[in-house]
């Protein structure tokens, strides 16, 4: 019997998919800014398509998260009594959603950086996290003996309830009458939140290397575990890295240090030793899911190197708060997390590579992406470079100024954008027409 | 013995839950500053976030890149209150203006008052010490 591709993970990754497109087309509008300042000033401005591409870019990759889990879970435990849970969950989501969007048009902020919509907006997406939690609980309370990916998953899912309320401490004067705690609090909920959707995508990208290669090694070695517990390691102590030039204590600015040095080692060495164990036919079965994963492993190297040159304080002085900073999320979102994501869908869509003719064209695509995102990280780390060496000469010019020096790198980064939405936006659309196809694994294969 | 996952978990999980309370108190022994009213400090704050002036502007250099760093910003000698009350209402060329009351417009000088009290977010006057760590802004 032929079973529908319409499975409950798969609507959380088509929506999600929705929310990366949505997040490329106002990002791209919100670039424009940086080069005509004029550019939708009085109809939105900077001050809504900022939080737009941003909230939409986060969607992207949460309720990705969220997919991969059910799919998952769905290979590993096929159980429906959780599907009308699925469902309250992603109904919740779409609240939010609708709310948020419509919020940042009208200018009803309230939130804080990253999650600027008014706070009331925040308990649909928390209840829908608890019914996640619930859910989760129900499928692997039957399980024992977990693979390092179920418990990154649940790891990601109870650190994001635990930090998303956390996230909410400023509503209450105690914290906001300090204001280096209450700023010390809002990045080590950044930190921590972002860590948390890496657990989950990451023991996403561990279930897909068992899946592709066919084995149950990669997931319950002694090293993934090693590599598990780092993780989650840094996503509890590293937050301080982003506050060195804070005046807050000096011992959360030395544990910051310190964590995240240790960071990433292991996750390099566990996907090589993963890729050469997958042989030629399984990489040709799983064509697309073993490029993205390849092309994660690329980004994570460039971006673990940043990450580890920015987490040293003589070196951050130079890129806090420049466009590094900026180059290094777009690196990690796009570079590795999407990476990831794009990996996902194209695995539990079950998208067919056999037509020469189509395979052709998103191998284009897929070269296209790298190179638009290379060019993209180039321009910001540039343009961030420069502003660095501003921030710290004693001869400063206007801030102004020298905003318009950087405007070669800003174009370069807009031009760099607009290829990002074509080259994202085609595999999105790609992706989600083929749901609507009916190609299944099993005629696949007899080709 | 096989130290079993579980176990791992729940150590890792119980420090960092004191590390996070450990960090919340932490008001409890901090200072007061009276150069400000922190009450409404405390609200200028919601007036800020209302209307996302984060999306531009950092605190210590922590925020929007689109325009300046505001934290010392009524301490700057070249700028001030008096100029943050005209550029709020007036706007700049990529600022639109905003139509804040004035009871929104004292709150929020009050918490530029606060970030201004707090240290300096200028890295020209931070030093890196033998451990390649930034040593404290100045504090006011």
């Amino acid at each position: 019997m032929k079973e529908s591709k319409f499975n409950i993970g798969n609507l959380f990754l088509a929506t999600a998919l929705f929310m990366l497109v949505s997040g490329l087309c106002f990002g791209v509008l919100a670039a424009l800014i940086y080069l005509f300042p004029d550019f939708l000033k009085q109809e939105m401005g900077f001050v809504s398509l900022r939080p737009l591409h941003v909230s939409s870019a986060m969607f992207w990759i949460i309720l990705g998260a969220t997919g991969c889990v059910y799919n998952g879970m769905k290979i590993l435990i096929n159980d429906s009594k959780i599907k009308v849970i699925a469902i309250i969950q992603w109904g919740l989501w779409i609240v939010a959603i609708i709310g948020i969007m419509g919020s940042y048009f009208i200018k009803d902020f309230g939130g804080r950086e990253y999650w600027e919509f008014n706070p009331v907006w925040a308990l649909p997406i928390a209840l829908a996290w608890l019914l996640f939690l619930a859910n989760f609980y129900q499928l692997v309370k039957k399980t024992k003996n977990w693979p390092v990916y179920i418990w990154m998953w649940m790891t990601g899912i109870l650190f994001f309830l635990f930090t998303f309320s956390e996230n909410y401490l400023w509503m209450f004067p105690y914290f906001r009458e300090h204001f280096i705690t209450d700023m010390t609090i809002q990045w080590k909920v950044n930190g921590s939140l972002v860590g948390s959707w890496n657990q989950i995508l990451y023991g996403t990208a561990f279930f897909l290397m068992d899946k592709i290669s066919n084995s149950k090694s990669t997931g319950t070695s002694k090293l993934a575990f090693f590599m598990y517990f780092l993780g989650l390691f840094n996503l509890m102590f590293n937050w301080g890295h982003h506050i060195y030039t804070l005046p807050t204590e000096k011992y959360i600015r030395y544990i910051g240090y310190i964590v995240s040095m240790t960071e990433w080692a292991f996750f390099i060495k566990i996907i090589y030793d993963w890729r050469a164990s997958v042989n030629t036919i399984q990489k040709h079965y799983h064509y697309f899911p073993y490029r993205f994963l390849m092309a994660a492993d690329i980004w994570v190297v460039l971006n673990m190197g940043q990450a580890i040159l920015m987490s040293i304080p003589a070196i951050n002085i130079y890129t806090h708060g420049t466009h590094v900073t900026v180059a290094h999320a777009m690196g990690t979102t796009i570079g590795i997390n999407s990476m990831i994501l794009f990996a996902a869908c194209f695995e539990f869509f079950n998208f067919n590579t056999t037509n020469n003719k189509r395979l052709k064209y998103y191998k284009i695509l897929f070269w296209a992406l790298q190179l638009s995102l290379l060019i993209f990280w180039l321009s910001l780390n540039i343009a961030g470079i420069k502003k660095g060496i501003w921030q710290l000469s004693s001869n400063q010019s206007s801030y102004s100024k020298m905003m318009e020096s950087l405007r070669p790198y800003f174009i370069a980064f807009v031009f760099a954008g607009v290829g990002l939405l074509l080259t994202l936006g085609s595999f999105a659309f790609g992706l989600i027409k083929s749901l609507f196809t009916n190609n299944h694994p099993e005629e696949i294969k007899t080709h | 013995m096989k130290l079993k996952p579980i176990y791992v978990f729940l150590i890792l999980s119980a420090s960092f839950l004191w590390y996070s309370f450990s960090i919340y108190i932490k008001p409890l022994s901090t200072k007061e500053n009276t150069t400000f009213n922190k009450k409404m400090a405390s609200d200028g704050q919601l007036v800020w976030q209302y209307y996302n002036c984060q999306s531009c502007h950092q605190l210590y250099n922590l925020g929007g890149y689109l325009g300046p760093d505001l934290t010392n910003v009524i301490s700057n000698p070249d700028k001030g209150e008096k100029v943050i009350r005209a550029m709020v209402k007036s706007g700049t060329k990529q600022m639109p203006a905003f139509t804040l009351s004035d009871n929104e417009m004292d709150l929020l000088v009050e918490y530029l008052k606060s970030t201004d009290a707090s240290g300096s977010a200028d890295l020209r006057k931070l030093k890196i010490n033998n451990f390649g760590m930034i040593e404290e802004g100045e504090r006011k």
